[in-house]
Parts: C-alpha cells; sequence; structure tokens
C-alpha cells in the first residue's frame, strides 16, 4: 500500500478518529499514515453492531411477549453471551441460562439481581424495568 | 526522567512497549518492536469462541512482545496481576507516584473514551498510564492507538482491567525493571526472524502458519452459498475484522512487519531485507483484496461466494509459504 492509496474515505464508526497505519511514502520508505477510514471497515464493523442490536431488539419484543426475560435483554444490550454473562458475575453458565427464562428471573433474589446489575454495569431499578418498545 | 512523549500507533502492544523503551532512553519504533519481539504470525483456534465467533488471529497471542523485547533488548519486564481491583489500583498509584510509566491491560468494552462502535469485549486492549490528575483524580493513559493523550476516570478504568472472559487482563500491569540496552543489532534481527519464519512455517500443529490460514479457506468454503447466509458472512465479516480493525496497520500486521524488515536492513546491514520487505507490500495488498471482496459480499454489491474468498486465501497461504522460505534462505 503507497501512503497515496490509504483510505481517507471516512468511516462513522471510528467516530471521527483516524488511526495509524503503515504505508509507502514517495521516498519507498514505510512508516505511519493517518487513514481517516476504509468503508471495508465500516461495513464489517456495522455488521457486528447490527447484529448485537438484532439480538437485543429480539430480546425486547420477547419481553413485551412474555417469552424472554429482561435479563436476555440487557445482556445482549450489554455485547454479552451467556457464557461471558457467566464468567463477568462467576455464576455457573447453565444458572445464568435458567435465570434467562422469564418466569425464573422474575423470582431471583435481590442478591442476585445486583450481581447482574454489577457485571452488566447498570443498576438494579434499570434492570427490572421493562423498557417501551 | 523526561516528561512522556505520546505517539501514534497502529498496534496497542507495540505502541506501548516502543513508547516504554522510548522512555527509558532507547530510541524504538513500533515495527521494529513488533518485529523483534517476533510477534508476526496467523493462528487459527476455532474451539476458542469470541462472542460465539472462532479465534482468528493474525499475531502472536497477547504479552508475547511484552515478554518478547526482554532477551534482545536486556530488559527486565516486571508483571503484576492483583486479586482486587483496590490493591490493583493501590499499586498502579503507587507506581505511578515513583514516577514510573506503566503498561495495562484493558478491556475495550469499559473505556469510555473509545468510540462507541467499537466497544466490544475484547479484553486484551493495551494502554500506558503516565500519571494522574491530582483535582479530578483522572488517569492520564496515552492509548497508542489514538492520535492524542486521552483521560479516563478511576471507576472506568477499574473496570477495564479487571473485566473478566476470555484472555481476562486481572488488573495485569508492567513495567520494566532496568534500561533498555542497545542491541547487537546484527545478531537479534536474523535471531527475531528466524522465530518468526520457524512459527509460519514450522508449527507442528496445523492450527498456526500458513497451513492454519488453509484451514481457514476450508472453513469458507464449507460455508453455504445460498439459503441462510446470515451466519457465514457474520464469519467472513469477523475474519475481515480481525485482520484490518483490531489496530493491526493494515493487511493484517503485514504492513507493520514490511516496515520492520525495512528497517532491519539498514541496521543489520542486510539489504536484502528491505527488498523482502517490499515483497511483504504486495502480499498485504492481497489481504485487504480479500478483505474488500468480503465486504462487497456482506453487503450485497456481489453475490456471497465462499469459493471465491477460499480461493483468495489459498492464493495468501502459497504467497506467504514462499515468502518466508525466502525470508529464511537471505538470512
Amino acid at each position: 500500500m503507497d501512503a497515496g492509496e490509504v483510505p481517507q474515505e471516512g468511516n462513522a464508526t471510528l467516530g471521527g478518529r483516524r488511526k495509524a497505519m503503515y504505508a509507502r511514502g514517495a521516498d519507498g520508505r514505510l512508516g505511519t499514515v493517518a487513514s481517516a477510514g476504509w468503508e471495508v471497515e465500516e461495513i464489517v464493523t456495522r455488521q457486528a453492531v447490527d447484529e448485537l442490536d438484532r439480538r437485543a431488539a429480539a430480546a425486547l419484543a420477547g419481553v413485551h411477549a412474555g417469552t424472554a426475560s429482561l435479563l436476555e435483554y440487557h445482556m445482549y444490550r450489554a455485547r454479552m453471551d451467556d457464557s461471558l454473562l457467566a464468567q463477568s458475575t462467576g455464576l455457573w453458565r447453565w444458572r445464568v441460562r435458567r435465570h434467562l427464562r422469564p418466569a425464573v428471573f422474575a423470582r431471583l433474589s435481590t442478591a442476585l439481581l445486583t450481581r447482574y446489575a454489577a457485571a452488566l454495569g447498570i443498576d438494579v431499578a434499570t434492570l427490572t424495568s421493562t423498557p417501551p418498545r | 526522567m523526561s516528561a512522556f512523549q505520546h505517539r501514534h500507533a497502529s498496534h496497542c502492544e507495540s505502541g506501548v512497549m516502543s513508547a516504554i523503551v522510548r522512555h527509558y532512553g532507547l530510541p524504538l519504533s513500533e515495527p521494529m518492536a513488533f518485529g523483534l519481539a517476533s510477534a508476526l504470525s496467523f493462528a487459527w483456534l476455532p474451539f476458542i469462541k469470541l462472542g460465539g465467533l472462532p479465534l482468528v488471529a493474525y499475531r502472536m497471542p497477547p504479552r508475547a512482545i511484552v515478554r518478547g523485547l526482554q532477551k534482545p533488548l536486556g530488559l527486565r519486564m516486571r508483571t503484576e496481576t492483583f486479586r482486587t481491583p483496590a490493591r490493583g489500583a493501590a499499586r498502579l498509584d503507587a507506581l505511578l507516584d515513583e514516577g514510573k510509566v506503566v503498561g495495562l491491560q484493558t478491556s475495550v468494552f469499559w473505556l469510555p473514551y473509545f468510540p462507541q462502535d467499537l466497544r466490544f469485549h475484547f479484553n486484551a486492549h493495551n494502554v500506558l498510564a503516565y500519571g494522574r490528575d491530582p483535582a479530578s483524580g483522572d488517569y492520564l493513559l496515552s492509548d497508542p492507538v489514538f492520535e492524542e493523550p486521552v483521560r479516563c476516570a478511576a471507576a472506568d478504568l477499574a473496570r477495564a482491567r479487571f473485566a473478566r472472559g476470555v484472555l481476562a487482563p486481572r488488573g495485569l500491569l508492567y513495567y520494566p525493571a532496568g534500561q533498555p540496552q542497545e542491541p547487537d543489532w546484527g545478531t537479534v534481527i536474523p535471531a527475531a526472524i528466524r522465530k518468526t519464519v520457524r512459527v509460519m512455517l514450522r508449527t507442528p500443529l496445523p492450527i498456526v502458519g500458513t497451513r492454519a490460514m488453509e484451514r481457514v479457506a476450508a472453513a469458507i468454503e464449507r460455508l453455504p452459498a445460498s439459503g441462510d447466509t446470515r451466519q457465514g458472512l457474520l464469519f467472513i465479516g469477523h475474519l475481515v475484522r480481525m485482520q484490518e480493525e483490531i489496530g493491526t496497520g493494515g493487511g493484517g500486521f503485514r504492513f507493520m512487519y514490511a516496515a520492520f524488515l525495512q528497517e532491519a536492513a539498514g541496521l543489520a546491514q542486510r539489504p536484502a531485507l528491505a527488498e523482502l520487505g517490499d515483497r511483504l507490500v504486495d502480499i498485504g495488498d492481497g489481504w485487504r483484496e480479500f478483505a474488500l471482496a468480503a465486504a462487497r459480499m456482506i453487503r450485497g454489491r456481489d453475490a456471497f461466494a465462499p469459493s471465491a474468498l477460499g480461493a483468495l486465501l489459498r492464493r495468501q497461504a502459497a504467497d506467504e509459504r514462499a515468502f518466508f522460505q525466502a525470508l529464511e534462505r537471505a538470512l
């Protein structure tokens, strides 16, 4: 890649920051060039973010339909899955999976709710109140 | 000790380590830190899942650069992990009070200065702490992948240092225990390159090196080209993200390693390495071709064609095999 080929198309997922890329200058020496972003990266980052958002939206629809728990919604909102949530709380994965069921989640103790809220970086009130669609 | 100088780098760990070495008196570029630590690689570990997707890496595992620079530079690195965030924070403060600059392993997700779209649960991001604002208590961080130094509140940094999951940092911090020495470049450079050649060509298991690329190609070729392609497209998008986005300097670190070879040619007085660096730039361009082809399929501009992507990857594997064989002969 030559310095003139370093992508400067802009990449919304970079939030306005630039990243350093190694490219060949006019003298043939390789060095860093600040890149405003490449559309390719924007596409793949958006794809990953959209997939997480899709899971969270599906969980929220499930909450309103009574088939999913708020824990599942907040888990995907925090970009986690059941195995990462289990590791973050120090609970067994099978317990986390059980707690994802709406009937079981509704009966969770305050201690467990506090533990989940802390791992997700939210407070208990947020974890237990249903957001609108 | 002079004031700390921030420099924009493309990869976090090589950026932090080159900054530490420079701060302690030895001028060292980021590519030189990367190459001397033999950090270039290719690994395919489908049995380790990150967010449900298999682990693929274009470099050696985290901490390889922290450890790998010790021998060539005669630099002992102290590393410490902690049971509790309180102890980790106390130790960091004590080291900063001594005037040290301290490398930290963190999770990107909990660093608020990161753009929202890039905050995934990736636990092996390295930053350098060089001070603390007495008024607000914020840490002054040099995050090498940012153009300017950043700040981070104490509570956020504690979360990021003690995130759990795959590659959990457990509060890891590291700092040098002595001064780096100017090495005998004619010895350390060939030794570092030999190690990379060995990893790329002669790892006994086909999950590391050029053979691992062929395994990834085979995994792509097995994806269904029609019907439900969502999972397949997520997989190729994941490959491209690992290759281009996670602070690689482009082309899965191949451009950075090419910069190392070019610099090494001068320091070790082996002009053949500079020509090989040019050849590696072409290989890096090949990786970017793969990324572009994959992104067009994800966007739906081209039809999803796993066989075409697999063929591109097989070509990369063949090119890299020939390249590393030539690199070995040039030593």
